[in-house]
């Protein structure tokens, strides 16, 4: 036990405090029956497990205000889904109780429009994952926020996705899905295609659909519309 | 388990089942210990033991692998030494217990005590992905991908090898990756000419590793299993002399592959192929 005559500076720190900026997903519920939340959540979820998983996420409440929302039950669905709540948007003393009900936070968030629909996401310039190593077998490869370039092959039964566009400089034969947070301006370029399954924000097609002539050269792949194109580089 | 020494852990692995570990496995051992490397060779298949059959010893197991890790027997009584070469030794598995009674700590202790005197220490992987090969392939240097010219042994060694980049202690360590060898076995050079099967040019370019050898079908192999014979010493095989060709290319020297087309007897150099 330190004696009271020991000075501060001598005291190794135990911890520190800091201020970051953060970017975290809100999720809004639109209605208050948790269960049809949850079981949409799932058919959503089911295309994408990877992107929810240990999200952690804000919920603003402000859409189902002043009805009777069971906040600690859509808590405990969100985390049975891998999802992890960290706080409620800041804004009603009733909302701020409930969350400090169930164990949550409160959280600022900036000014916001009520009703926004969601625009697709531009990926930010210069953010992007590159990979030197093949792709294997097995691997799930998910470039957030930005481009991913694989520097190598993608073997059959790997998966890369990428919120902005897949380059791979070399033999794409596993399943590569560009765009997956919806922006359809998103493409997949590579040295030669025989994938199992190409996506661009969500509109996909599987091997057996893809045209001979789009194979074994190097091409790129993007949406017209809402079809896949497939073109020679 | 820290090591003090050099041996060098390889692990024999490949995800798909039956082609040619153990084979392998045992003609590796073979090969090392009649260069004059001291050399043991442990069958981490527990409960489906084989390495003893191949090896010959079935008839004096009396301790094995999991008796030495649960304390039952130390490593003494459990080694059984080869009768036809001298730096040759074997670690048995249980037939009779089954892959949970393995622990990656007891296997490291075991690994540890015998890197104490043995130059090359080769772990027989079990064939898939969970306990018992990842057992086998934790505390590996390098690795023997061995795979069947065949899509679905191909699929399977990638997939291994996404493994071994990331649950080995190499990787968990962020130290040296571990070294990975593709052996290719059961190789019919007449097959791929035709077009039926997958050559070594494809193989490689969809695994992209270091081709360590390639093993060409062979009807010794089953006999040297039965005779319980690694069949590295049958040396008047294709088979015996393409793992010792192997061998010697692990050991650093340059060996062009000798089994990659067919050969052809004198009529069939007469008439065409």
């Amino acid at each position: 036990m330190p004696s009271i005559s020991q000075p501060i500076a001598d005291a190794t720190p135990a911890f520190e405090l800091k201020g970051r900026m953060l970017t975290l997903s809100v999720l809004r519920p639109l209605i208050t029956d948790h269960n049809q939340l949850a079981a949409q959540l799932d058919a959503r979820m089911a295309s994408m497990p990877e992107l929810f998983r240990h999200l952690p996420v804000v919920l603003d409440l402000e859409a189902v205000r002043g009805q009777p929302l069971a906040l600690a039950e859509l808590v405990d669905c969100l985390r049975q889904r891998g999802l992890i709540p960290v706080g409620v948007r800041a804004g009603d003393e009733a909302d701020e109780a409930a969350a400090v009900a169930a164990g949550l936070g409160v959280i600022q968030l900036g000014a916001e429009p009520t009703r926004r629909p969601e625009p697709a996401r531009e990926p930010p310039p210069n953010a992007g994952l590159v990979i030197t190593q093949p792709v294997r077998s097995g691997q799930q490869i998910y470039a957030r926020d930005g481009d991913l370039v694989v520097l190598a092959s993608v073997s059959p039964g790997a998966e890369v996705l990428a919120d902005g566009h897949i380059h791979v400089y070399g033999t794409l034969r596993g399943r590569a899905l560009a765009g997956v947070q919806g922006n359809s301006n998103a493409r997949i370029f590579c040295q030669n295609l025989e994938a199992e399954l190409i996506s661009i924000a969500g509109v996909y097609r599987i091997s057996e659909n893809i045209q001979e002539t789009g194979r074994g050269r190097p091409v790129q792949i993007f949406l017209d519309g809402e079809a896949l194109r497939v073109q020679s580089l | 388990m820290e090591r003090t020494s050099v041996a060098r852990i390889i692990v024999v692995t490949s995800g798909k089942g039956g082609v040619g570990k153990t084979t392998t496995s045992a003609a590796f051992a073979a090969g090392l210990a009649k260069a004059g490397h001291k050399t043991v060779v442990i069958d981490f298949d527990v409960g489906l033991r084989n390495l003893d059959l191949v090896m010959g010893c079935e008839r004096r197991v009396v301790y094995d692998f999991v008796n030495v890790i649960n304390g039952d027997a130390n490593l003494n009584q459990a080694l059984i030494k080869d009768k036809r070469l001298d730096n040759l030794y074997i670690l048995p598995a249980s037939q009779t217990r089954d892959k949970e009674a393995l622990t990656q700590e007891g296997v490291g202790r075991v690994l540890e005590e015998l890197a104490e005197s043995f130059e090359y220490i080769i772990c027989d992987s079990p064939a898939g992905i969970e306990r018992g090969a990842l057992m086998a392939a934790y505390y590996a240097d390098d690795a023997i991908i061995v795979a069947n010219p065949e899509v679905s042994s191909v699929r399977d060694s990638d997939r291994i090898i996404g493994i071994l980049g990331s649950k080995t202690r190499r990787a968990e360590r962020n130290e040296e990756p571990v070294a990975l060898k593709l052996l290719l076995t059961r190789y019919a050079p007449s097959r791929v000419q035709k077009g039926e099967m997958l050559s070594v040019d494809d193989i490689c370019e969809i695994l992209a590793i270091e081709l360590l050898g390639v093993i060409p079908e062979s009807k010794a192999v089953l006999a040297a299993s039965n005779a319980g014979i690694p069949v590295i010493l049958d040396t008047e095989s294709d088979a015996g002399q393409a793992y010792e060709d192997a061998v010697a290319r692990y050991l650093g020297e340059d060996r062009p592959h000798r089994f990659l087309s067919e050969k052809k007897g004198f009529f069939g150099r007469l008439f065409g192929s």
